[in-house]
């Protein structure tokens, strides 16, 4: 937010330059993937993009897995920005810019670099707003309930698909993170490292708690019509709602008050009003619209519900997290930030709690911050550092 | 000697100090002005890797920038962690490959279980710490066996420096200023003993650097150890 943001050009040294998505599909009707909670999906396609070369020896890929709002478009500048809907992304390069090319941290010079969207978003990836084949319509809300473990089993069948038996490492920031964690307990032979930043196993109360008033918002707007709104008006008013409590939980109260305080929108004296009055206002009015132009209603119900079900301990330990973790081999390096409240730092560290406890190596660090959780995209020196070091390092 | 000071209370003389004769008091502010004998870096080190079976797990408090556990996981024969507060120290420890949380141990052991590893190392940090006493029991919760590290307050140079020039001790083993000194609870051999009998610690090997030169403990050491390392265990009752 307040740090001033300077794009690499496509044509600058550090940057993985113009982008070009791909498609692949994963499962079709006759063979559909089969889900978590029940029941299957086919066809399904996912859309991911990739930098670098796979080595010969097959051992130098790393997945990055995204967050919630978050894309396969990492970094570089999206060649076909103009053309396919996604006009937005010929202003910025890929989310994790600065972490991810040539000579940075994730260096694409030296590792196969792969990011894909997940199972229910809206990039590409089948999803809510993807046509069901039976219906000859967008599914809506009649699209089966996905999972964090759905998403990684898909990933695991891309990697398949890319030829990639092992990956150097999982990496993921949020909900990313989170998908890092399943990746060590779901296919602890396939991960060499496992990198987690802002995100702790499962979601708080507060967390869940923050996910149910974003999905109040929208499924009680006018234009939701049980989420078959694809050729009528869109609940753009409930998705901006949702999207602006969603960034007051990515900020945090100092990082507000540095960078908006009670600063007033172009103005010297209120106008005693409901119009924006305050920056803050101005600030997440912004979000609100700019994240309807690119986010679908539907994808957002689906994905905050996956993140809300993740319970690792549930899933691999019988409630017990020290448990699930004796199936990891990776190395693991968790990240938090000091001023996150969505997945505060008490939380990560339970993670790495776990793990001691069962006697595997752990690194953990809790980076001194006021951009609260939106700090793994922002502080990118830092999040640099910790890469470098971590990937780098050899095995003592 | 003992004569020397009859009129005061012997009880709480040091024994070490009545083993000196007089002449003996005189050949130390002799020696005051000489240099003292430099021992040799990290000489814990040596004895920690001595002290520790291959294949055992070994937590480090205080670990700095990882040497220790990076030399005692060396090609994979032990299982090091290593838990540091300094950002700086915790980035080279993550360089070096050696697994590192980031905590204050001031804030205790809570996240690490009974027995959860079979050495705790406390290499010179337990006088940096605002609640040694608790840091020590969780070390042997945590811990089966212990060991610990600190410089000597009743080292002679200390104590003449202090009787000498009026001032805060100043030595090659204690260089900080009152002011910028991260030693905050400084205490003696004798002290540390004293704490061990009563909390029910055994000792169960310990060595000192003594004037250059790194030996087993032997009597009077808290006039004549600069540094000490100690193997502790919780005696089990």
């Amino acid at each position: 937010m307040s740090k001033k943001k300077s794009h690499t050009p496509p044509e600058a040294l550090g940057s993985v330059g113009w982008t070009e998505a791909k498609s692949i599909r994963l499962a079709t009707e006759a063979e559909p993937f089969e889900l978590e909670v029940g029941g299957t999906l086919g066809p399904v396609d996912v859309e991911y993009e990739s930098y670098g070369a796979l080595n010969e020896a097959r051992d130098n890929a790393i997945l990055i897995l995204h967050a919630l709002s978050g894309d396969a478009h990492v970094a570089g500048w999206d060649k076909h920005a103009g053309e396919n809907g996604r006009a937005w992304r010929s202003k910025k390069p890929g989310w994790w810019d600065p972490v991810v090319g040539p000579g940075k941290s994730v260096d694409t010079d030296k590792y196969f670099v792969v990011c894909a969207n997940f199972l229910g978003g809206c990039y590409g990836t089948t999803g809510p707003s993807s046509i069901n084949p039976a219906t000859g319509k967008a599914y809506g809300t009649t699209f089966p309930i996905v999972t964090v473990s759905d998403w990684v089993r898909l990933q695991a069948r891309l990697l398949d698909a890319l030829g990639v038996d092992r990956v150097h490492a999982v990496v993921g920031g949020s909900l990313g993170g989170q998908q890092a964690i399943e990746w060590a307990l779901a296919f602890p032979d396939r991960v060499e490292k496992t990198i987690v930043f802002a995100a702790s196993p499962r979601l708080s109360a507060q967390g869940l708690g923050f996910n149910a008033v974003g999905r109040y918002c929208i499924l009680n707007d006018p234009n939701f019509n049980d989420g078959d709104y694809y050729e009528k008006s869109q609940p753009d008013t409930g998705l901006a709602a949702a999207r602006m409590l969603a960034h007051i939980t990515y900020l945090s109260e100092e990082g507000m008050h540095k960078t908006f305080g009670r600063k007033l929108r172009e103005k010297e004296k209120p106008d005693f009003g409901f119009g924006v009055e305050f920056e803050v206002e101005s600030y997440l009015d912004y979000q609100g619209r700019a994240f309807v132009q690119r986010f679908d209603a539907n994808s957002y119900l689906y994905i905050t519900r996956a993140m809300d079900y993740y319970d690792p301990a549930e899933k691999w330990g019988g409630g017990s997290l020290p448990e699930a973790c004796k199936k990891i081999t990776s190395d693991v390096m968790i990240v938090s930030f000091s001023s996150d409240w969505l997945y505060p730092p008490e939380y990560c560290r339970e993670f790495s709690e776990a793990l001691c406890k069962v006697g595997k190596a752990v690194t953990y660090v809790d980076v001194p911050s006021h951009f609260g959780h939106d700090a793994f995209l922002v502080q990118t020196e830092e999040v640099n550092e910790l890469l470098r070091g971590f990937l780098g390092r050899r095995r003592p | 000697m003992k004569d020397k000071l009859s009129g005061y209370n012997i009880e709480n003389i040091d024994p070490s100090l009545l083993s000196l004769p007089v002449e003996g008091f005189k050949e130390l502010l002799n020696r005051m002005d000489m240099a003292p004998k430099a021992g040799p870096p990290r000489w814990q080190d040596d004895i920690i890797e001595r002290e520790m079976p291959v294949g055992v797990s070994v937590l480090d408090l205080g670990c700095n920038e990882g040497e220790l556990l990076e030399r005692l996981s060396a090609h994979g024969k032990r299982r090091a962690q290593g838990v540091e507060l300094d950002p700086e120290a915790v980035l080279k420890c993550i360089g070096k490959g050696v697994p590192v949380i980031q905590a204050d141990l001031d804030q205790g052991l809570s996240g690490f279980q009974d027995s959860n590893f079979d050495y705790v190392v406390l290499e010179e940090t337990l006088q940096t710490l605002k609640r040694p006493v608790e840091i020590l029991k969780e070390m042997l919760r945590v811990g089966r066996r212990g060991i610990v590290s600190f410089p000597n307050f009743g080292y002679w140079r200390v104590r003449m420096d202090f009787a000498l020039r009026g001032r805060m001790p100043v030595t090659k083993g204690l260089p900080y200023t009152w002011y910028d000194t991260p030693n905050i609870h400084l205490f003696t051999l004798a002290d540390f003993f004293e704490w061990a009998e009563q909390a029910g610690v055994k000792i169960v090997r310990a060595y000192v650097l003594s004037e250059g030169e790194v030996r087993e403990l032997r009597d009077n050491d808290n006039m004549f150890a600069e540094e000490a390392l100690l193997v502790v265990e919780k005696i089990r009752r």
